[in-house]
């Protein structure tokens, strides 16, 4: 079918605008997906995917500016032993970036899959991203895949002895910039992957993922404070028998984020987990799109998000189960919550359910409200001063999503995030 | 030490008047102990000298040594010394008991001027404190009140007056949903606190529970006034005849 003119047009403008990188091994992967593009459309605020977040500043040919946030806060994970990747402005650094050997784990540019001859990278790199447009298209993730610049291909081949993170830099008021990485977990094999920092003023990131069976895979990322940024990602990850995929986000600040994550458990006894906080003020707007498939028997997945708006933010959260015919003992869970702590922000959800097999287990929920009052006077009545007592139940509220991350470290370091920002309450 | 006189609350939502002029001294070192039929006002009057939102004050005071409560915030009431433990303690998912109790005990501190107990202090005295009303460890991990039982959350209620060793106690039915084991396990916990300095009101349907707390003094409560003041044989009295002589008697 062809596309409406407008959309046509728009999608035109923004291709006229970008070159496919230098010919290479993942060029005809590029090309496919330029294609794909071409096909779908870019998104508008037209398209039913796009109905709570207005895609108009992803899509346009020049990034919005967005100023760098200066602070001297520690940086996330800065006590953590961990392998360090560091992107500045969406360019790998290596100055700043250690060296990139560590036993079970072999890491690569993107740029280098082709020379060292990264097979499995090369076989991966825009695989699970094709697979993910049904039954919706993700044309900024086929986008991504076609002009990506830089990234990295991860090979996970045994238990790896500490976390490897990558790290976004933003130092441009103007930057724009498109990451791709490559992740693959092999038969057994264990990695924790972090990700944190702001990566630029207008950031598309897509990540595909691939765990071969009793595979593990966490995954524990922070977006950065930088208030004008700017940010799409897509995380497309394949779960093979008994592999595990555990991945947590905190979002705080950030004028517009859209965190899409499509899962799809492919061998029984698999196990997803998503979990988001998001904490945001004013003209914050942060979506979490979620699409998980159960496509084998006793597969579990569990989405838990939980977002506080104050001074007018908005929080949206679509999720979808997919159970297939024959996905027998699927056992599914998905809640979003939101907390207002004012009658400016709002929160909007779209939960859904579709299931083709007749022995499972499935359940979602939605809510959204204000600080409960009853518990509010309880602890005040303990002497708790009302905006401590405020923080608490705040820290409380968004915990359950916290708690989904194992590390207890690592947990840490984002409950200190979270306490900054209560504290920060004007 | 607690001097109410002619208090006067209506509901702030709709014009109901609930307390119609109560006038009431607690000691220190005394029990009062306040009983009533359903309506009378007595949970109410508890919520206005704690502080809950949903009322207006008309007519009168209520001061604590002197200090005027009415005009105070809740926490700034129980850093004055006042305590109210509830009638129906709520469950707070996702905060620790422990965190709850760390956090309240040395925010009152902190009010008071006094120094913060370290983490190895403040876990010695509440365990301590905990064994002595039978509180297990995993109940104090546990997320407040959540899952806990009847009787369990009113353990854990006095162990919070434990803690925060108030001045004014104030008991809100705390006899309700309990079996005679957890209620005389409540008690001698609130009999352990008893002490010169400190102050009771305990508010109940029976006189069951003044077989554990002894009174010292016993007022009957109805249609939003203190009707009746006598030691503790006017307790026995309801039991034994219920309300409705002492009712016809004073009208």
């Amino acid at each position: 079918m062809a596309l409406p003119e407008q959309k046509q047009s728009a999608t035109e403008a923004r291709l006229s605008a970008m070159t496919l990188p230098e010919p290479g091994c993942t060029r005809p992967a590029r090309e496919a997906a330029l294609a794909r593009v071409r096909e779908m459309g870019l998104p508008s605020r037209r398209d039913e995917y796009w109905k709570y977040t207005r895609p108009d500043t992803l899509v346009q040919a020049v990034a919005l500016p967005a100023a760098v946030f200066e602070n001297d806060e520690k940086p996330l994970f800065d006590g953590v032993d961990r392998l360090k990747i560091v992107f500045v402005d969406g360019v790998f650094a290596p100055e700043l970036s250690d060296d990139l050997a560590l036993e079970g784990v072999r890491i690569d540019r993107l740029e280098d899959i082709c020379c060292k001859d990264i097979h499995w990278a090369k076989d991966l790199y825009g695989v699970l991203e094709a697979r993910g447009h049904n039954p919706v298209p993700r044309p900024l993730a086929a986008l991504n895949t076609a002009f990506a610049t830089d990234g990295v291909a991860i090979h996970v081949t045994q238990k790896v002895s500490k976390p490897i993170n990558l790290i976004y830099r933003h130092k441009s008021d103007t930057s724009d910039a498109m990451l791709h990485h490559v992740v693959r977990v092999e038969e057994g094999a264990e990695a924790t992957l972090l990700e944190n920092g702001p990566a630029a003023s207008r950031f598309n990131k897509c990540m595909e993922i691939d765990i071969a069976d009793g595979g593990t895979l966490h995954h524990v990322r922070a977006q950065g404070r930088d208030h004008e940024r700017r940010a799409v990602t897509h995380m497309f990850t394949r779960l093979g028998t008994e592999s595990v995929y555990k991945s947590f986000t905190l979002t705080v600040n950030g004028v517009l984020t859209r965190n899409e994550q499509v899962i799809e458990l492919t061998g029984d006894d698999a196990v997803a987990h998503v979990a988001g906080a998001c904490v945001g003020d004013g003209d914050f707007h942060h979506d979490d799109t979620v699409f998980v498939t159960h496509d084998a028997v006793n597969c579990e997945s569990r989405q838990v998000f939980k977002k506080v708006l104050r001074n007018g933010a908005v929080g949206v959260f679509q999720g979808k189960i997919l159970v297939k015919a024959g996905a027998q003992k699927t056992d599914g869970y998905q809640i979003s919550q939101s907390l207002l702590l004012d009658d400016d922000s709002q929160f909007l959800a779209k939960p859904e359910l579709e299931i083709y097999a007749d022995d499972v287990a499935c359940s979602h929920g939605s809510t959204s409200g204000a600080i409960d009052e009853t518990a509010l006077f309880y602890l005040r009545s303990r002497g708790i001063p009302q905006k401590d007592a405020t923080d608490l139940l705040t820290l409380a509220f968004l915990a359950e999503a916290v708690e989904e991350i194992e590390d207890e470290a690592l947990a840490e370091g984002i409950v200190d995030r979270l306490d900054g920002w209560l504290s920060r309450r004007a | 030490m607690l001097d109410i006189k002619n208090l006067h609350v209506k509901l702030e939502e709709e014009d109901k008047q609930i307390l119609k002029g109560v006038d009431l001294s607690v000691e220190a070192g005394k029990v009062h102990a306040i009983m009533g039929p359903n309506g009378s006002g007595k949970s109410t009057l508890s919520y206005v000298l704690s502080g809950r939102d949903g009322y207006e004050v008309t007519e009168g005071s209520a001061t604590l040594d002197g200090e005027d409560l009415l005009e105070l915030e809740p926490e700034e009431r129980a850093a004055l010394g006042v305590f109210l433990a509830f009638q129906y303690p709520v469950e707070i998912p996702g905060v620790g008991n422990m965190t709850f109790l760390r956090t309240a005990t040395n925010a009152q501190r902190k009010a008071r001027g006094e120094e913060e107990l370290s983490a190895s202090d403040f876990l010695k005295l509440v365990r301590e404190r905990a064994k002595a009303l039978k509180i297990d460890a995993d109940m104090l991990k546990r997320p407040v009140n959540v899952g806990f039982s009847g009787g369990e959350k009113k353990r854990n209620e006095i162990l919070q007056m434990a803690m925060l060793e108030p001045k004014m106690c104030i008991l809100d039915e705390t006899d309700s949903g309990l079996d005679v084991d957890a209620m005389k396990l409540v008690a001698d916990g609130v009999n352990a606190l008893r002490d010169a300095d400190r102050a009771f009101l305990v508010i109940t349907h029976y006189q069951r529970l003044l077989d554990h707390i002894k009174p010292d003094v016993v007022h009957i409560m109805a249609d939003g006034r203190i009707v009746k003041t006598g030691g503790p044989e006017l307790a026995l009295e309801v039991e034994n005849n219920g309300y409705g002589d002492i009712l016809a008697e004073v009208q």
